[in-house]
């Protein structure tokens, strides 16, 4: 058996005028995560759509478990559980209801659809909340619910289009652990996500995709090699006070880097950041910028932002790398 | 919340083995989603007007607002007349629904997760069809209460009272199929209703359902004569007040495999297309 489980080569699909792939290779190791890391638009749902038979591509080829999806889709079927990016729980139906109805057409006998019903609510807290119409239930329980149902038939593949996106970060920790704990079980599982560091705490390899093509492929301390490790960003209440900011961060900047002004994309003007080697400079900064008497407003450790991951990597920001044609049309002539 | 520390439930690792062939399957799958489409309308009980007071306010406003002009004043006469009409009616206005929750689902995205679990294609579609067997069961009770306390008198047995009722359940179960198909092909639930108000008011206003046939201009007697609302009225008539049954009911039989046999297949491409 591959040691590939999950393995795609040159999809493309088109939506009208949209290219939504331009044709994507990616695989998934048995028992490992693959993180898809892209920005809005750039592919991630159509991809998971077609590995998870719900659309057809009109090229390439994929496997799942050396199954071939586009033939056997039936088969792969049995293979998989799915948890689509939007919460796709029958609101009128009980949380149990939900599960139990999941369970059947599984063809579990009816007392094994209960059990397994019960487990999976107390697995994800919602216990209590199992005999409500999932209508009732707040954003973060629909989405614990929705990654329930594609457990219950204890799938070897899990695809997660983008778990986490609208959970605090409290229920974000919870859903990776919930993701931890499927692989330790022995699932692989395919994760699409637009945070560098949800890629970073989970997967085992990253793919970077940008307007339906492949940008680039790695491990996650390769990629962060690559676009640069931790920052630290301090954001001091009187703007006037950067220059001496910028200085205390220069003095524990990473080996050949520096600090600079803030100017990732959406973020508010007023911070510096500069990367680091670890979290062991927080003491000496804190310590620094009180004994100048620099109030601050926000300080803190970040990876580098989707922006900046695709400025790194692509030289545009994120969606713009390849829109527009007009590196290819310049090849061409 | 126990996730964080905890390994996760184990339980079987391999689905159970398929037990019976695929027919078995899709029964069970089926029967299975049918509960579900059942446990929605139980939650949502007013979603069942429309084969509860929609009939009777039909059957009212026929009656006694027209009724006296229709039939010189014998209103009596008249309900015994439109009911059965008003019955057919009321089954193909009663299928619109099932086209609008199908869309509304697919497009929420239940269906995704249908579509991504190893059962047969067609196996959501089937289920909600199966589940509106209750939605026609209804407004046959409805309507044959409601007459009733108005004045209206079954003409026959309850051999044949019973006859009607399944073949009112057997019409709904098979004309549904087009608000399934009209489901699948429109952008919202609203475009649903609107598009089968099209098909079924020349269907219901161009029959026998409110006036005799005889009464109406020749050009319009061709349309009643194709239309597969006259036969199923006549043959309710038949079964339910008394006269002929035989001469109707194998058109009605006809149209129903008719609709069947075009509409399944046309519905399931259509379902399997929309991504
Ligand atoms: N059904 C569809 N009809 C038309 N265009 C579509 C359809 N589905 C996707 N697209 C287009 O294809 C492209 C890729 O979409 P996709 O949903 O795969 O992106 P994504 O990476 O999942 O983005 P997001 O992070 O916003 O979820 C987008 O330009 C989108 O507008
Ligand atoms: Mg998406």
């Amino acid at each position: 058996m591959s040691d590939l489980v999950v393995r795609a080569e040159g999809l493309r699909k088109r939506f009208g005028r949209t290219q939504a792939l331009e044709g994507v290779d990616l695989a998934v190791r048995r028992g490992t995560v693959l993180g898809m890391l892209g920005p809005n638009g750039a592919g991630k749902t159509t991809t998971v759509r077609i590995l998870a038979t719900l659309l057809r591509p009109d090229a390439g080829s994929a496997q799942v478990a050396d199954v071939d999806v586009l033939r056997h889709p039936d088969r792969v079927r049995r293979l998989i559980g799915l948890t689509g990016q939007y919460a796709s729980v029958d609101e009128d139906l009980t949380g149990r209801q939900n599960l139990v109805l999941i369970g059947q057409l599984l063809d579990l006998p009816g007392r094994d659809a209960r059990r397994r019903a019960e487990e999976l609510l107390d697995w994800f807290g919602l216990s209590a909340a199992a005999r409500r119409p999932a209508k009732t239930y707040s954003g973060g329980m629909r989405r614990r619910l929705d990654l329930a149902a594609s457990l219950v038939g204890r799938p070897e593949v899990i695809f997660l289009d983008e778990p986490t996106t609208g959970l605090d970060p409290a229920k974000r920790e919870e859903m990776w652990g919930v993701v931890r704990a499927q692989v330790a079980d022995g699932s692989s599982v395919l994760l699409t996500t637009q945070y560098l560091e949800e890629a970073d705490a989970l997967a085992d390899e990253i793919v970077v995709v940008d307007g339906g093509r492949v940008i680039a492929h790695d491990t996650p301390e390769g990629l962060k090699r690559r676009v640069g490790g931790q920052r630290l960003l301090v954001r001091p209440a009187d703007p006037a006070r950067l220059p001496e900011v910028l200085k205390v961060l220069d003095d524990v900047a990473a080996p050949g880097m520096s600090a600079v002004l803030d100017t990732a994309t959406g973020s508010r003007p007023g911070a510096a950041t500069v990367p680091v080697t670890g979290d062991a400079v927080l003491g000496p900064v804190v310590a620094a910028l009180a004994g100048a008497g620099v109030e601050v407003t926000e300080l803190g450790l970040h990876l580098p932002s989707l922006d900046e991951v695709f400025f790194t990597l692509t030289g545009a920001p994120a969606g713009g790398a390849d829109y527009d044609t007009p590196t290819t049309a310049k090849e061409l002539v | 919340m126990t996730i964080l520390d905890t390994a996760g439930p184990r339980a079987v690792r391999h689905r159970t083995a398929r037990r019976g062939g695929p027919p078995v399957a899709l029964a069970r799958h089926a029967v299975a989603l049918a509960r579900r489409s059942l446990i929605k309308t139980l939650r949502t009980p007013e979603a069942l007007i429309d084969v509860t007071l929609q009939p009777i306010i039909f059957l009212m406003m026929f009656t006694y607002l027209f009724g006296g002009a229709i039939s010189d004043g014998d209103r009596h006469s008249y309900l015994q007349f439109l009911l059965p009409g008003i019955l057919g009616q009321s089954l193909a206005m009663g299928g619109i629904a099932l086209g609008q929750n199908l869309n509304a689902d697919i497009e929420k995205g239940v269906f995704d997760r249908f579509r991504s679990l190893p059962i047969s294609r067609s196996a959501p579609l089937v289920g909600a069809v199966a589940a509106d067997i209750v939605r026609y069961l209804t407004v046959c009770v409805v309507i044959l209460v409601a007459g009733a306390a108005m004045g209206f008198r079954i003409g026959t047995n309850p051999v044949a009272t019973v006859a009607a009722v399944a073949l009112a359940i057997g019409f709904g179960l098979s004309f549904c199929w087009l608000s399934v198909l009209v489901g699948m092909l429109v952008r919202s639930p609203g475009a649903v209703q609107g598009a089968m108000f099209m098909v079924i008011f020349p269907l219901s206003f161009g029959s026998n359902v409110f006036v005799p046939t005889s009464t109406l201009p020749g050009w319009l007697q061709a349309f009643v004569h194709v239309n597969p609302m006259t036969p199923l009225v006549a043959t309710m008539r038949g079964l339910l007040v008394g006269g002929p049954v035989a001469g109707h009911l194998l058109p009605t039989l006809l149209w129903m495999a008719g609709f069947l046999v075009v509409l399944v297949p046309l519905a399931l491409r259509a379902y399997s297309r929309r991504a």
